[in-house]
């Protein structure tokens, strides 16, 4: 665990900058044992709780500074601004609401793009902002999306996402089912160029980014009891009208259904892709 | 003639249309009441006009899902011969939510493939109200790649609430069935064509959605999700349905206007369901006049073609 150790420093760094992360007290609780968490102790598990293993929900940042070598990447499609096609308005209308969530997590949308080294060898990843309004894929989130595989697939370089979302944005409804199609014809050309896809699931992800990038991986990767599907469990609930199993969607259900090749815990997601793409990626 | 189910906003339609039917029974023995039953036929055909001519959003949503209007087997009855429906996804099961299989259209063989959402309880129910299981979608997948293999244009026709949300579903991969759809059809080496007959409801609508050229008909909406869905999440009420269909712009109109359609194909007065034989007709004319147009792109600008198509919706 030597990168882990020499990750640490740049961890801490990074959750002074940015607010995406847990809260900034010293002290927070474990969201399934409840056990009290101490903040410089989580950043050396990588925000997994030492007591029961659960995998805390961490930023796009956070993400990118565990996995690029020394937590060293250079963002790209970062400018890509949100629009308001629909003019959108509910109770709040959409510009405000993008407005808030900038302020809330320090980024600009939903999804962070980046390109670096791991291990060594250079390679394009995309994290989604899970706060930025449930890291819901609307047309910046494709656009970036899609701007990291075209750099992806000009560069040569594998291309690895780490999702978590609660699918297509509703306040672009048709602009925003459309960013499936357009993230999976993007992965389906970085297919045919025989760059590898690395598709990295983490708690939740459902609705129009489960039914697409998500589910896209040439290698499905989940980490441990992240749920995922493509209805809420809510929905089905009503609809089927029976109680789901406490495991329905979660990673090991997926395992078992066969949607995903496997399961890896948070400190081994690094050294795994590594030795994945050792073998396929040239 | 006319077909007896009125929506909401139509109750002046519904009355005039009782009236009339009552004159008819006793207009056999009274003949004299010929020029009423007239007079009040052309004021139903004056008023249907009015209301067609001002509907909102909410209303579109109600016609999309009149109980009668023409389903993806009423178009392959008047639009096209020989249909050989091909069955199941070689994997699991054959999902009746979603028709698919071998036609001519005016002599050029083609792939079909839509939803179906069924008429009747008995047939409503076996078709699950055309919300398809992954089955259904890899169904869908099987004969694209036929089409592809012996090099058919498709036509697909989209007409559903959505992707069927159950345990079955989840367990066989819902999602992958859908994500592995929306792949294959931006890189299929043949033409789509898509047609948004209905309801185009959510990732369930696209899975069959992605092509070369889009249309809708005129009464029928295509949105990320139902408007009650969308209220329920974004308002937190469902009861909010109406609002929410106004906001997410989802009639052929909307549509065109962002880019995410090419064509709207014109329904006759007072919907589709009022006359399958013109909006067959006029199915028919858009479809022969597509495959006409897409035929003279080679393969390679096609594809080209519509690779930049989706990636640059909102560019
Ligand atoms: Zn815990």
């Amino acid at each position: 665990m030597n990168w882990l150790t020499r990750l640490i420093p740049s961890i801490g760094k990074s959750s002074s900058k940015s607010k995406s992360k847990i809260p900034d007290g010293v002290w927070t609780s474990c969201p399934s044992c409840e056990s009290a968490l101490y903040q410089p102790e989580l950043q050396k598990t990588l925000y997994v709780c030492p007591k029961c293993d659960h995998h805390l929900r961490i930023g796009a940042r956070t993400r990118f500074n565990i996995f690029f070598d020394n937590g060293n990447f250079t963002e790209i499609a970062s400018n890509v601004e949100t629009g308001d096609p629909l003019g959108f308005k509910d109770v709040k209308a959409y510009p405000v609401r993008i407005k808030e969530a900038k302020k809330n997590t320090g980024e600009s949308e939903a999804l962070l793009v980046g390109f670096g080294k791991l291990d060594g060898r250079l390679v394009t990843a995309a994290a989604f902002e899970f706060k930025f309004m449930g890291g819901s894929m609307g047309s910046v989130v494709g656009e970036k999306f899609v701007q990291g595989i075209e750099q992806a697939i000009e560069s040569k370089t594998p291309f690895i996402c780490f999702s978590t979302s609660g699918g297509a944005r509703m306040q672009e409804s048709m602009v925003s089912l459309m960013q499936m199609a357009k993230t999976s014809a993007a992965i389906q050309k970085l297919k045919s160029n025989k760059l590898p896809y690395i598709s990295v699931m983490v708690d939740p992800i459902f609705g129009g980014v489960s039914a697409s990038l998500a589910m896209l991986g040439d290698i499905n990767i989940a980490e441990p009891k992240a749920f995922v599907g493509f209805a809420g469990r809510r929905v089905i609930e009503q609809t089927v009208r029976v109680e789901l199993p406490e495991d329905f969607q979660k990673s090991e259900f997926l395992l078992e259904h066969g949607a995903i090749d496997m399961i890896v815990h948070r400190s081994e997601i690094r050294s795994k892709i590594i030795g994945i793409l050792d073998k396929i990626s040239k | 003639m006319i077909k007896r189910h009125f929506l909401e906003f139509e109750k002046p339609l519904e009355e005039i249309a009782d009236k009339i039917d009552a004159l008819e029974i006793v207009s056999k023995d009274n003949p004299e009441l010929r020029s009423q039953i007239d007079k009040l036929q052309s004021e139903f055909e004056e008023r249907t006009k009015k209301i067609y001519s001002n509907l909102n959003r909410w209303n579109k949503v109600l016609i999309s899902r009149h109980p009668q209007r023409p389903h993806t087997s009423d178009y392959i009855e008047n639009i096209f011969s020989n249909f050989d429906e091909l069955h199941g996804d070689r994997q699991f099961g054959d999902d009746p939510s979603i028709i698919g299989g071998l036609a001519k259209i005016d002599d050029i063989p083609v792939m079909i493939i839509g939803h179906e959402k069924g008429k009747g309880t008995d047939e409503k129910v076996k078709r699950n109200f055309g919300m398809p299981q992954p089955e259904g979608y890899r169904k869908a997948k099987r004969l694209m790649k036929m089409a592809e293999q012996f090099e058919l244009p498709i036509i697909t026709f989209v007409d559903t609430s959505g992707a069927y949300p159950g345990i079955e579903g989840e367990e066989r991969g819902q999602s992958e069935a859908i994500a592995s759809n929306l792949a294959l059809m931006s890189q299929l080496k043949t033409r789509i064509i898509i047609v948004v007959t209905g309801e185009g409801g959510s990732g369930g609508a696209l899975a069959l959605g992605v092509g070369d050229h889009v249309t809708m008909l005129e009464h029928a909406i295509y949105s990320v999700a139902s408007p009650e869905a969308c209220a329920s999440i974004v308002w937190r009420s469902s009861e909010k349905a109406e609002e929410a269909a106004e906001a997410m712009k989802l009639t052929a109109k909307d549509l065109i206007k962002l880019n995410i359609i090419d064509e709207i194909i014109e329904e006759p007065t007072g919907g589709a369901h009022r006359n399958y034989k013109t909006i067959s007709q006029n199915v028919r004319q858009s479809l022969l006049s597509n495959i006409e147009n897409l035929n003279k792109i080679p393969l390679e600008r096609l594809l080209e073609r519509r690779y930049l198509r989706l990636t640059e919706v909102g560019k």
